[in-house]
């Protein structure tokens, strides 16, 4: 997928994609120096917002692993990052079919907890995944992104009976998701 | 396995990299401090705290909150530093409303856990009155490596008086600093989006943790269990944990969306009989529909556990789904009151039939919107509807209702069970669904059967005298299960009546000879149960504390003691009061607990003196009340007792077997 391409969630048999994950992974940065001890660690944390008519109402986070409906659910807030071998460090999944029927909208964004930019973090990418499959429906490669902290990733949004992603992918700059919440709301 | 410290306990650290997890009922400000091998702070910069957040090896958040993480890497320690100390304290009067004591606020709980979030050890501190400051935990070096300490330590004057006491020099203007970066960082924090309670509501309750060893590991959530509204004069943290207590047991395995795997079988396929039985798994479903529920569908080495994770993955779809149902309504009420306000000011909609389509559309808009919800809902319940008939079926005693054929197959077991059934649990959306409440054994916490004023929410009345009885009679079935479900020999209870008022609804007990001696009456029966069950606690505990459990003197008792209290505080001097307090503060650790059947009024001569018992006791009631929250999003659910069906002997049936198996085990 590219920027603002929109796919729909409709398999091509017929049935409706069920289940989606948006994965986060990053390397933590190398040490530097003689002192081992001063690590630079690295925290990006993935964010689910849940909308209804344009009104956030729920918002999946790591201080909110789970959505009061369960439909939305973190895996656990990684503080660390993995050590690059490629695989999600923090991952949100979404159980489409168990989304409160007011619900019209969820978008994804990662933010940088600890400040640094995607300039500065080693191997970051961002992707979603049919998690039916294990499909990977979109990948952002953060690393090298430019000097923000925050991108916001993509949406999924009812269409019909079913759902469709698009693919925002547009960088932002805030600590959390609520930092976020200017940017998030034109793309609504 | 997590650690359940208590005051002055300590426990070893195998990793260096910790992250301290902090929840209080209200926000409150969070720091650390570096410690030389005194304990003194040398300076402001042996300080993290929100003005400055990070400091080699540690960070701090930057605002007051309820709930905190704090991030402490040992290794990144100088060799000059041997103690970290976690200190916790309430805003300053000025930045905000906010209780000024943390007598005013739920029992704040602290947890070292691992970067994965698997707890290592947790402390709940208790007993704080007037303090403003307390340093809750102290990580310290002890030759050459790292223990974790409970200390609790409290400081009435504040931030300034804490940090004057671990000798910084500059403590006074420190705090000052402190109290003024909290107040920009209350300013500057976002709010968070409607129609969710702030994050102060969502703090994990003081007594949550560690109540399922199995599933230790499962990574603690920010979790909600906010006390509903309707619970009168308690603070949060009171009886709204009793669910969520276990629930932590649960919640990871549960999830009846996993598959049931079950656990990887070691042993020789020729000696299969050993091996656990395979998990019961649903039956394919036709396509299209959903499984068809079996019991015991959920993880777990046992069919017990799996009964047990069964329930609670129960309890959470059940909370999940009407919390679903829920917002969808509200947000459809509120969508629709936004558009008929705007339907009415507009001066364009305002001639003729127009605004009146306006508002039919609206009106439409909702009701859709409701059909919708209603539907999923209706889906959801009818699923877990069929689940709770074949679960309900096959629970063990312990977990069953007293109407239950278990209970007419009732054997005195062998084992401790996991867990015991307190009574049922229900929303009113799902009036058929019970949930099962379990509460895990051994108790952790005492029990108060409310003899007080009551609203049900059955809207009957029932007068003061037959609350008492039901309060009673209530507290007679909880022991009986009690006693049931532990082998025998292994519980022991005893009662205090004091006025004797108790002796018609005691008769179950009292008739088949089960408690350790006949109800205690008057003021020296009161006393001469307290002292002996305080002597009790101090002997074992000084045992615990010597690290020599094996020195109690030969045919010491050591099963699990109930003290059940009616009437309370009639009878009661202050000697006795203050037992009773050390009883409630003390006893959980070393196996005694407390069942006050009481009305709390009777007792407010006493003032806030008596505030923390109450509060360390799961308050249930003898009627239907809806006073209990659940802990993933704090609906307020309709408790029901565990009564005994009128006319049933099985009470005095399975007491009989009780008492039968206690005579053949003493002899």
């Amino acid at each position: 997928m590219t920027k603002g391409q929109a796919i729909s969630l409709q398999k091509n048999d017929g049935g409706s994609l069920t289940a989606v994950r948006m994965g986060l992974g990053w390397q933590a940065a190398p040490r530097r120096g003689l002192f081992g001890s001063r690590t630079r660690e690295i925290d990006l944390d993935a964010s689910a917002v849940l909308f209804a008519d344009k009104q956030p109402v729920d918002v999946v986070f790591f201080r909110h692993l789970v959505s009061d409906d369960g439909s939305v659910r973190h895996t656990g807030d990684n503080l660390v990052g993995g050590v690059g071998q490629g695989g999600d460090d923090e991952a949100i999944l979404v159980d489409l079919s168990r989304v409160p029927v007011h619900i019209d909208q969820i978008v994804f964004t990662v933010n940088s907890f600890t400040g640094q930019t995607f300039q500065e973090v080693q191997n970051a990418f961002c992707r979603l995944v049919d998690e039916t499959n294990g499909q990977e429906l979109a990948r952002y490669t953060l690393a090298g992104g430019g000097a923000y902290t925050a991108q916001i990733m993509a949406k999924v949004h009812r269409s019909g009976t079913g759902w469709t992603m698009t693919a925002l992918g547009n960088p932002a700059n805030g600590r959390t998701f609520q930092d976020l919440m200017p940017a998030i709301l034109p793309v609504l | 396995m997590t650690a359940e410290l208590v005051r002055g306990q300590n426990h070893p650290l195998s990793q260096s990299r910790l992250e301290i997890r902090v929840s209080a009922g209200a926000p409150v400000v969070a720091a650390a401090a570096l410690g030389d091998e005194n304990g003194r702070i040398h300076g402001v910069e042996w300080v993290a705290h929100p003005g400055a957040p990070t400091r080699p090896g540690l960070e701090v958040s930057r605002q007051a909150a309820a709930d905190h993480r704090l991030a402490v890497d040992l290794d990144a320690m100088t060799e000059a530093v041997h103690r970290v100390s976690v200190l916790l304290a309430l805003p300053a009067p000025g930045s905000g409303p906010g209780p000024a004591r943390f007598g005013a606020v739920a029992a704040p709980f602290v947890a070292v856990t691992g970067l994965d979030g698997s707890e290592i050890a947790g402390y709940t501190i208790t007993g704080l009155e007037t303090e403003s400051a307390v340093v809750a935990l102290e990580l310290y070096r002890r030759q050459g490596a790292w223990k974790v300490r409970a200390v609790g330590q409290g400081y009435a004057g504040g931030l300034a008086d804490l940090l004057t006491d671990q000798g910084l020099p500059e403590a006074v203007q420190l705090a000052g600093a402190v109290d003024e970066a909290v107040t920009r960082g209350l300013a500057r924090s976002v709010q968070a989006p409607p129609s969710r309670p702030a994050d102060g509501d969502r703090s994990r309750q003081p007594a949550a943790p560690a109540v399922g060893p199995e599933q230790g590991g499962t990574a603690p959530q920010g979790a909600p269990g906010s006390v509903p509204p309707s619970y009168g004069g308690q603070p949060a943290g009171g009886p709204g944990q009793a669910g969520p207590q276990s629930a932590y047991g649960g919640t990871g395995a549960a999830d009846p969306s996993a598959t049931a795997g079950g656990p990887i079988d070691y042993s020789h396929p020729g000696r299969r009989n050993s091996a656990p039985p395979p998990p019961p798994t649903a039956p394919p479903a036709p396509p299209g529909q959903p499984a068809r529920p079996v019991a015991g569908d959920a993880t777990g080495w046992s069919m017990e556990e799996r009964l047990y994770n069964q329930v609670w993955g129960m309890f959470e779809d059940l909370a999940r789904t009407a919390a679903a149902y829920r917002s969808a309504v509200d947000f459809a009420e509120s969508r629709m009151d936004k558009e008929l306000e705007q339907a009415l000011s507009d001066p364009r909609s305002r001639i003729g039939g127009q605004s009146d389509a306006v508002r039919e559309a609206a009106r439409a808009r909702h009701a859709q919107l409701v059909g919708q919800a209603r539907e999923v809902l209706d889906r959801d319940l009818a699923q877990l509807a069929a689940e709770a008939d074949v679960v309900e079926p096959a629970l063990p005693p312990a977990f069953a209702r007293w109407d239950n054929p278990a209970w007419h197959a009732y054997r005195v077991p062998m084992e401790i069970p996991m867990a015991l059934r307190l009574g049922d649990l229900r929303l009113p959306e799902a009036d058929r669904i019970r949930i099962p409440m379990l509460l895990r054994l051994p108790l952790e916490r005492g029990l108060w059967i409310d003899s007080g004023r009551a609203d049900p929410v059955d809207g009957s009345f029932t007068d003061s005298h037959d609350m008492r009885r039901l309060a009673m009679e209530t507290a007679v079935a909880h022991a009986a299960r009690l006693l049931a479900v532990y082998p025998a020999g292994e519980f022991t209870v005893h009662v205090i009546d004091p006025a004797g008022s108790g002796e018609q609804p005691l008769a179950p007990l009292t008739r088949t000879g089960v408690p350790a001696a006949p109800p205690a009456r008057g003021a020296a029966g009161v006393a001469e149960v307290l002292g002996r069950l305080t002597q009790r606690v101090d002997l074992v505990q000084m045992a615990l504390r010597g690290g020599a459990p094996d020195a109690l003197p030969p045919g010491f008792d050591t099963s699990q003691q109930l003290l059940i209290v009616n009437d309370f505080p009639h009878g009661f001097d202050d000697r006795a009061v203050n037992q009773l307090r050390y009883l409630a503060d003390e006893g959980p650790s070393v196996g005694v607990h407390l069942m006050m059947v009481a009305d709390r009024e009777e007792s407010a001569g006493y003032g806030p003196l008596l505030d923390p018992l109450w509060r360390s006791l799961l308050r249930l009631t003898p009627v239907p009340d809806d006073h209990l929250a659940d802990p993933w999003v704090g609906h307020a659910w309709t408790y029901e007792p565990p009564l005994v069906p009128p006319g049933s002997q099985i009470l005095h049936q399975v007491l009989t077997q009780v008492a039968a198996a206690r005579r053949s085990w003493s002899r």
